[in-house]
């Protein structure tokens, strides 16, 4: 996901569920806070980093891919472990990369962490090597897993996009042009995770401790249904707020302040376009037409002298800022 | 992207934090927060919106310029991750064709209005956090984020992430560098050889993090890392808080591109 094609409702929202789910896991972590695993934690997620960035080659289609690692993380360090560093790599990408953005964070964290650590790994990959561990399986569970968390994941992208509605894709084609594409990349993640899982139980395989049956890592019922309930409830409440006349919080803010809704200048671009997200809009009332405005103007209203007004009048503050911004470099002392 | 140059990349954007510029003078936790605000402000617009949304670049602009960050550099970093932005907006154009106003005698769809309308948002929203970035340096957003109430459990995660990735990112390079060497073409690793690959600097990460410990404990390390630099929140911080957002708000309100231009037209 990317800021670009979230709104603030969906945006917000996922932030919501997620901070919940990190919060939930630090406190479940905090019995551990001083012992090896923090540093471990925090070296795992430079090593996933860096993993991402080793390509290999995919056999037979003179492709290469690389590693994604919530599932490896998950299977070394259990599923809360796994979520906090899954999200700490997803924070560094965002900043330091633009990778994906501030407010799609959330977003991003719940689809590439929550579904590896939450849904796959416990229920799926432990489930199955719980069976009967071994080798065979540790493939066939890797595979399994990682194609399920990435179909989720990949739906889960499809869902917030069309909330956003600032895309224009179809469900239809947006569902054929995403799940395709991450079941393939979910193949290739379960065998090179299977892969470095069965070097590590072949030469260490300690540091594999939850993959013994009945290993300490794994996470009760309970917790997971807790986990669930947190963010159905705020995914409905924060849906229902969405779905409802009401406008996005930053417009509902400045109509608490100023006691109307914000009214686009008349005879705009704004105005004409604002008919056009009526009608194709999922949430009609979501438009600031300026409900009461009397004439609504004739489709379609050309009116080439406010777009070019809009276009030299955007240029001309640009270029007045870049000036005010010139004089304040006299205040730059050299670099340390 | 190259192993290498990600590290690179990483160690330059850390090289531009160390400026001493007014931009990079201010509080941390004040850009944190005003970014959040401008990031929200941005994103609340409809998606047909373009003029408005222009008059946004003004807060990276300044940021940019006051800042002496190298508009050049962050430019081609913004370029190099709009692909996958591109590749979704485009579908706009495809299914919303009808025609939204008419430029110079030719007709634009409103699907090609949305599509431009996507490309400012992510060069407004990917710049600022980049600016943020260059312009603070992760250690002092890390003890922003501490103070505003992050968890401390996760705060020390970034910190450990950040400091451990260029080691590993380096470590990564040379064992990618050592089976470059041995093999003779260029093929790429095979998959059985990536997995002891990634397996071997797995076991290596995981070594490492048992001597770190051990010397964190051998300097007393109690469970909470201190951040020995202090933040202070200064007058100009204050306005730098109230300035931007009540510009953002203004600007989200009435749209200055289009009365600065028709008030240009009208007297010329």
């Amino acid at each position: 996901m990317s800021d670009a094609l979230v709104s603030p409702a969906v945006g917000g929202m996922f932030w919501i569920t997620t901070s919940a789910i990190l919060w939930y896991c630090s406190r479940k972590l905090r019995e551990f806070i001083g012992s090896v695993r923090v540093p471990l934690m925090g070296v795992l997620g430079a090593f996933i980093f860096a993993a991402q960035m080793i390509n290999f080659s995919i056999p037979g289609t003179g492709s290469s891919g690389h590693l994604g690692g919530g599932l490896l993380l998950a299977i070394i360090l259990g599923p809360q472990a796994a979520f906090i560093v899954i999200s700490s790599v997803l924070v560094v990408q965002a900043l330091f990369f633009a990778d994906g953005g501030i407010l799609a964070l959330g977003c991003n964290i719940f689809n590439m962490g929550f579904f590896p650590a939450f849904i796959a790994y416990p229920l799926i990959f432990r489930k199955m090597i719980n069976k009967r561990p071994g080798k065979p399986m540790i493939v066939a569970a890797s595979v399994t897993a990682s194609v399920v968390s990435l179909q989720l994941g990949a739906f889960s992208v499809v869902i917030e996009t069309l909330l956003s509605g600032i895309s224009s894709l179809p469900l239809s084609t947006f569902v054929l042009l995403m799940q395709p594409i991450h079941l393939a990349i979910g193949i290739v993640e379960g065998v090179v995770t299977a892969a470095v899982v069965i070097f590590v139980w072949n030469s260490r395989p300690e540091i594999l401790g939850g993959l013994k049956p009945a290993g300490s890592a794994s996470i009760s019922m309970k917790n997971l249904i807790a986990v669930f309930v947190v963010a159905a409830v705020v995914v409905g409440g924060a849906v229902s707020w969405f779905a409802s006349s009401n406008p996005d919080g930053l417009e509902w803010a400045i109509f608490r302040t100023s006691g109307s809704e914000l009214e686009a200048p008349e005879k705009s671009l704004y105005s004409h376009l604002a008919f056009f997200q009526d009608k194709t809009s999922i949430m009609p009332d979501y438009s600031i037409s300026g409900g009461g405005s009397s004439e609504e103007p004739a489709w379609p209203d050309i009116n080439s002298e406010t777009t070019i007004a809009g276009i030299a009048g955007g240029l001309l503050t640009l270029i007045v800022t870049f000036l005010i911004s010139l004089t304040m470099r006299r205040k730059i002392r050299p670099s340390r | 992207m190259k192993i290498g140059s990600a590290r690179d990349d990483a160690l330059y954007m850390e090289e531009l934090s160390q400026k001493d510029t007014p931009v990079h003078r201010i509080d941390p936790r004040a850009k944190i927060i005003v970014n959040i605000f401008f990031i929200f402000t941005v994103l609340s617009f409809n998606r047909y919106e373009i003029s408005a949304l222009v008059t946004f670049f003004t807060f990276p602009l300044f940021l940019m310029v006051s800042g002496d960050l190298p508009a050049g550099y962050l430019t081609k970093k913004l370029l190099l991750i709009s692909p996958i932005v591109v590749l979704i907006a485009v579908f706009n154009p495809v299914f919303d064709r009808e025609t939204a106003f008419i430029l110079a005698g030719a007709e634009i769809s409103a699907g090609w209005v949305s599509f431009f309308s996507i490309l400012i948002r992510f060069f407004l929203t990917a710049g600022s956090i980049l600016i943020l970035i260059a312009s603070t340096g992760f250690y002092k957003v890390c003890m922003a984020l501490e103070r505003i109430g992050v968890p401390s459990l996760f705060v020390m995660q970034l910190l450990f992430l950040y400091r451990y990735i260029f080691v590993l990112l380096d470590e990564g390079a040379r064992m990618v560098r050592a089976h470059a060497l041995r093999s003779f073409s260029d093929r790429g690793i095979k998959i059985k050889t990536f997995g002891s690959l990634l397996g071997n600097l797995l076991l290596r990460t995981v070594d490492r993090a048992d001597r770190i410990h051990s010397a964190m404990l051998a300097r007393g390390f109690d469970g909470s890392v201190t951040l020995n630099r202090r933040i202070k929140f200064r007058t100009s911080d204050a306005f730098f808080v109230v300035f931007w957002p009540v510009l953002f708000i203004l600007m989200r309100r009435y749209n200055f591109s289009e009365l600065i231009g028709s008030f240009f037209l009208r007297i010329f």
